[in-house]
């Protein structure tokens, strides 16, 4: 059974705010360079692609490379343009992508 | 509230770099090495959300309410020593001495308690490679007592050690402490030597020293940024006999929880503040 | 652990303990109780490997006076202790530093996962000890070892010194916290002997200005 992502926004927040919002998934970010005990190498498999999108819009990208730890934390801020839903959205290596969906309220 | 969301922002890709400040007596006195070591705990601690262990504990509360194993019952009636099911503060009251299984139980022995005798598990079968190896994720009964532990979180380390079976472990996990044995000769007291010491770039916390235990022991279970996952308290004991070059230590011995004892009893009055973070 | 490091030592933890040591304040917990524990605990374990479960006179005396023994069992110590020490039987006892660096940045050996074993034993000397400048990462349970044969003028003297204590430290310092590596065959003479030649050859590392 593997955890879920775990997304944080800020409880309220009226429009113009500019809001942290951080994001945390598990994943073993195998970089490709590492060994096993019998000298083979451990094969590659990283998330290579973040994508945050609210109201279907693109609010924040990133690549990510072998530099990345395990289980990454990505945070990224926006200015809050109203209510809406945020979509994040992880890419594996083999293009498996991991979606998360969570919706901001605004008062 | 709208400046207070800019500066976090603001800050947000700028690492906190205020000194640790663990509060170990430096016997070299303003070692470089020691403030950069310091400096990199803190990097780590910055922001406590960024802590994959949260993952765990999440992992480990749907673990504990999602009916499993042969008896396909979820862990609700397990009794942690508040009463079935009662899972907030349990943690800081343990290790205990429990009747039904007749004997002092720490966290972790106590839900794979659970699980053998509520869900049906085979004990053998969880005793088998209990711990997760560099780069796995802790393992089922890892991350139930992680959430178990987190559900502590802000209380004090408060076991009473009333009970005469919970004096005796306290006894023998002073006495193991001290015990020089193996190839090395080397005791927990070896390397917990004193205040300030460390082995190779590991600062090791001082236990006989109350005021060290109450710092340290709260932070388990940790999550190791060089192992990538969750080490739980019955893992750090099962790592420490790793490299004492004695054999593996059975998790639930009543060695392993005599120690657990020790620690917590030396730890009294710490806060548990879970997951922690460690290199 | 110096005279006055281990004074330390036994004041903070009596202080610490006082009326708080539990071990005392029950009956000491019994060595059979202790056994009976330290077997159940350890099923797995291979039956060559028990006798790791149990320490020697010498480790039983450190472990009853954590490690701190009145002035008559620190003399038994360091006389019994010191009768173990063997020596190359061509008498040279500085080795090659390039080895003995090698033998100090490596802890294999003697580990459950270090079976069969697929390398010689080191020496870890790293873990505890300062030795070269350049190694940042080294540990301070023990003291520095930087310019250990300069400072000593690279006598010949000193250089036994150095061997007697890798091979058996408590034959002058009963009761220290370093293990017995000549003694509990943690390391071959010939490794010793390199470890040697790391503190006491001018070209060492160690050494260098």
């Amino acid at each position: 059974m593997s955890a879920k992502p775990r997304i944080r926004l800020p409880g309220s927040v009226t429009i113009g705010d500019v809001i942290e919002i951080k994001t945390l998934i598990a994943h073993p970010m195998e970089s490709g360079v590492r060994r096993n005990t019998d000298g083979t190498l451990v094969s590659r498999l990283l998330l290579h692609t973040f994508e945050a999108k609210f109201e279907g819009r693109e609010v924040f990208r990133a690549a990510l490379h072998t530099g990345t730890a395990a289980n990454p934390f990505i945070s990224f801020c926006m200015k809050v343009p109203g209510p809406g839903e945020f979509e994040f959205t992880w890419v594996e290596d083999g293009g498996a992508r991991t979606i998360e969906r969570v919706a901001l309220k605004v008062s | 509230m709208k400046n207070v969301r800019q500066k976090a922002c603001a800050a947000a890709f700028v690492f906190a770099s205020a000194f640790g400040g663990t509060g170990q007596a430096q016997q070299g006195g303003g070692d470089p090495i020691e403030r950069e070591l310091d400096t990199y705990r803190s990097m780590m601690k910055s922001d406590p959300w960024s802590n994959p262990g949260m993952l765990d504990v999440d992992r480990g509360e749907a673990l504990w309410k999602t009916p499993a194993g042969p008896s396909n019952v979820s862990l609700d009636q397990c009794d942690l020593g508040l009463g079935p099911g009662k899972v907030d503060g349990a943690f800081a009251t343990l290790p205990r001495y429990f009747v039904d299984a007749d004997r002092v139980m720490d966290v972790e022995a106590r839900i794979l308690w659970c699980m053998e005798k509520l869900q049906g598990f085979d004990r053998v079968k969880l005793l088998t490679r209990p711990h997760p190896s560099a780069g796995m994720p802790v393992k089922v009964l890892g991350a139930i007592a992680t959430y178990v532990a987190y559900r502590s979180n802000g209380r004090s380390f408060s076991a009473t050690f009333s009970h005469p079976k919970e004096r005796e472990a306290l006894a023998l996990g002073e006495t193991l402490f001290f015990r020089r044995t193996g190839p090395m000769d080397f005791a927990c007291s070896t390397c917990h030597a004193d205040s300030g010491k460390r082995i190779r770039l590991q600062p090791l916390p001082f236990f006989s020293k109350p005021d060290e235990a109450r710092k340290n022991l709260g932070e388990w279970p940790a999550y190791r940024v060089s192992t990538a996952h969750v080490m739980t308290m019955q893992h750090r004991i099962y790592d420490c006999f790793w490299q004492m070059r004695l054999p593996e230590v059975e998790l639930g011995s009543d060695v392993s929880i005599a120690l657990i004892s020790y620690l917590v009893k030396q730890a009294e009055g710490g806060q548990i503040n879970i997951p922690g973070m460690k290199r | 652990m110096s005279k006055k490091r281990r004074m330390r030592f036994v004041l903070l933890t009596y202080s610490a303990f006082a009326g708080a040591s539990y071990a005392q304040q029950m009956e000491a917990t019994d060595e059979g109780r202790i056994e009976t524990a330290m077997h159940a605990a350890f099923p797995e374990a291979r039956p060559d490997w028990l006798s790791r479960l149990k320490g020697d006179q010498t480790m039983r005396a450190c472990s009853k006076y954590r490690d701190a023994p009145p002035a008559e069992v620190a003399r038994t110590i360091a006389a019994r202790e010191s009768a173990t020490i063997q020596y190359p039987p061509d008498g040279r006892l500085i080795g090659d530093w390039k080895k003995g660096e090698q033998l100090a940045q490596s802890g294999y050996g003697l580990r459950f996962t270090d079976y069969p074993p697929t390398r010689e034993n080191g020496g870890n000397c790293y873990a505890c000890h300062q030795l070269t400048k350049e190694e940042v990462s080294h540990g301070t349970v023990g003291p520095s070892l930087v310019q250990y044969g300069k400072i000593r003028r690279f006598s010949e003297a000193e250089a036994k010194v150095a061997y007697d204590k890798t091979y058996n430290s408590h034959a002058t310092s009963p009761c220290s916290l370093m293990p017995r590596f000549g003694t509990n065959g943690v390391l071959t003479i010939e490794q010793i002997r390199d470890i040697v030649g790391l503190l006491m050859s001018p070209e060492s590392p160690v050494n260098r200005p």
